[in-house]
């Protein structure tokens, strides 16, 4: 009795891996995120959980399949949106400008079994797709100047770029929802290096607009001011020119010969001078 | 020895033996710890031998481990079980603890404020939990997966730390940018469900989202001012494309933490602020000018009025009093000499003038 105990368990235990792996091979849990190919002997048989537009979760094709054990195998798709990024590459626009671009797509598998005869496996897509991204994106990008890739027009480039993208993708069962351009840069070395001078010499040109600006404001300022004086100085002394003049000279002496002026002054006066007039004695 | 050590060989002995139980992990601990409680410390346990009396046969090198194996089962099921000499029974009890943990992990779910559960059954989706205690189905046929709804997720995009990312904008320059966006889940199931890569997407939807717009400002809008505005502008672009792939995302904002120009040209933006400061001072130099000049042009000019209505009331007179105080103040402080002679040639006593220090200035000849 003893003895046959541990022999039972290991009996019991081959039964339940011999059964384990007979119930793995014959139903296969589907989940909302994939879809699968049934293949019987290389050949796909049916579609389970494939796409459709619009489907609310819950009522998709996703759940338990059974299938015949060992003959059928489950080939997994993505049934996701998926990404694929394009390497950077130079696109020369028309003005012969060299733009280091970064872009990604993203698609859909829209038909399973096209995609599974087709391409084989899901990398195989996003292998194909990315030269033919590559490529589509080079051909539109080299069809318009720089500048359109800065404008509102880069929408219509994208748009052109999914149409090609999807002629092609439509091989492979999937579907490109959208093309987008990630970075549009300057490659490094000279062009980067001549923008930055460009944006140097501009920022030069402003700070010296700016400079120039302000002097020719200043300058205005001053000549106003100068203006409104001798307005000013025109309209006190115009009432009287002749004295002016004599008031005028009379400060001016003082200045002039004043202890504190520069220099020193000595005088050599006439004695028929005004100032000594009374000098000789009542003549 | 004590029991603790006692369990560390147990199980050092079952591994290198090789155990055939040893993988079913929960079943081998239970059938032990039964078999130990249940032999106490007897005699016949071979737990509680002491190491030093341990016959040959426990060497690795004596005979086969299943050998041993069998023995040494034996011995413990053999020897006072609770359920009598029938091993069968604590397979029971463990299967039906395996089962009872099983059912207790699988089936309740602890789903916190700001979580979501979702539950699909044999894959297919079923439903939400919300918040609280949800219940299901064990395992194998339902699964949950619990997504934080709430927590606002942020993805850094730019310069923290690392390379310069330059972005053209619509003049065709170029800046240094930062920037990150806040975003959490907005349905959960389509964020289960919908993206194969939802972090990776919504930071190259950022990215791409932020270069468009970028590309559609003015150097000194991205600068500046318009910045508010781009911020903005991304966030609607963000959640338009999500929106397009059904992300099941809410974008919350988009915060430009940086905006600079790059470090190659920073000097000459400087020198743009430099050039304003240096205008702004001529400016402020000539408005002090004008000011000045005014001030004095309108207080000479009413010191002439002044000086003019008495002038008026009385002129030669004022006249002649002006002229000899100017004379006095003048001639009083310098060296003055009188040359009375009518038909004399002055000498000049030039010797007196060279005897000042020099500089002197020219003699000059005082006229009224």
């Amino acid at each position: 009795m003893n003895a046959f105990i541990p022999r039972n368990a290991i009996m019991l235990a081959i039964v339940a891996i011999v059964l384990l792996i007979l119930i793995g091979s014959t139903f296969s849990i589907v989940p909302e995120t994939k879809q699968g190919v049934v293949v019987r002997f290389g050949e796909p048989v049916y579609i389970v959980n494939a796409y459709k537009p619009n489907e609310t979760f819950g009522n998709t094709g996703a759940g338990l399949y059974g299938r015949i054990p060992f003959t059928d195998q489950m080939v997994w798709i993505d049934k996701r949106i998926q990404s694929v990024e394009m390497e950077r590459q130079q696109v020369l626009s028309t003005d012969q400008l060299r733009l280091q671009v970064d872009a990604f797509a993203r698609y859909r598998i829209t038909d399973p079994l096209r995609m599974y005869i087709a391409a084989g496996s899901e990398e195989r897509v996003s292998d194909a797709l990315k030269p033919i991204l590559g490529s589509s994106l080079r051909n539109e990008l080299g069809k318009r100047p720089f500048a359109s890739l800065l404008s509102p027009e880069r929408g219509e480039v994208m748009q052109n770029i999914e149409t090609s993208l999807n002629r092609v993708a439509r091989q492979y069962g999937a579907q490109v929802i959208d093309v987008r351009i990630k970075k549009a840069d300057l490659p490094d070395g000279t062009p980067l290096q001549s923008a930055f001078e460009r944006m140097r010499t501009a920022r030069d040109q402003e700070a010296r607009t700016i400079r120039a600006e302000g002097a020719k404001q200043a300058q205005l300022i001053r000549a106003d001011a100068d203006a409104s004086a001798a307005k000013v100085y025109a309209a006190a002394y115009g009432q009287d020119p002749k004295f002016y003049d004599f008031y005028r000279a009379m400060q001016a002496y003082s200045t002039t010969f004043s202890p504190n002026a520069r220099g020193q002054t000595s005088v050599i006066l006439s004695a028929d001078n005004d100032f000594l007039r009374e000098f000789k004695g009542g003549r | 020895m004590t029991l603790v050590e006692r369990w560390r060989r147990g199980s050092r002995l079952a591994m290198n033996e090789n155990s055939p139980w040893g993988g079913s992990g929960g079943s081998d601990g239970g059938g032990r710890g039964g078999g130990n409680s249940g032999g106490g410390n007897g005699p016949r346990n071979p737990w509680s031998r002491p190491s030093g009396e341990e016959p040959p046969g426990r060497d690795p090198r004596g005979p086969s481990a299943v050998e041993e194996l069998i023995r040494r089962a034996r011995t413990i099921f053999g020897d006072g079980l609770p359920g009598g000499p029938d091993g069968r029974t604590i397979w029971v009890y463990v299967a039906l603890g395996v089962a009872a943990i099983w059912l207790a992990t699988t089936c309740v779910h602890r789903i916190g404020p700001q979580e979501r559960g979702i539950v699909t059954f044999f894959g297919s989706f079923s439903r939400t939990l919300t918040p609280g205690i949800g219940l299901t189905l064990p395992e194998p046929l339902e699964s949950v997966k619990v997504i934080d709804v709430e927590e606002i997720r942020v993805v850094d995009i730019g310069s923290t730390g690392d390379a310069e990312k330059l972005v053209l904008t619509g003049d065709q320059n170029i800046i240094d940018l930062a920037y990150s966006v806040r975003w959490n889940v907005k349905n959960s199931e389509l964020y289960a469900f919908q993206i194969a890569d939802p972090d990776k997407t919504i930071a190259e939807v950022a990215e791409s989202a932020m270069r468009a717009v970028i590309a559609t400002v003015t150097l000194n809008e991205a600068l500046g001012a318009g910045r508010t505005g781009i911020e903005e502008n991304v966030r609607a672009r963000m959640q338009e494309i999500l929106d397009g792939y059904r992300a099941g995302v809410s974008v919350q904002g988009v915060a430009i933490k940086q905006a600079d120009p790059p470090d190659a040209v920073n000097d000459a933006f400087k020198e743009v602020s430099a050039a304003q400061q240096t205008a702004q001072t001529y400016l402020n130099e000539a408005r002090a000018y004008a000011q000045q000049l005014n001030s004095k042009a309108q207080g000479e000019a009413a010191a002439f009025d002044k000086v003019y209505v008495q002038y008026k009331l009385a002129p030669e007179v004022t006249r002649r009093r002006m002229y000899y105080e100017t004379m006095e103040q003048v001639l009083s402080g310098i060296d003055k000499t009188i040359v009375e002679a009518n038909g004399v040639t002055p000498y000049l006593p030039l010797s007196e003038v060279n005897r000042r220090p020099q500089p002197a200035r020219p003699e000059v000849e005082a006229q009224p």
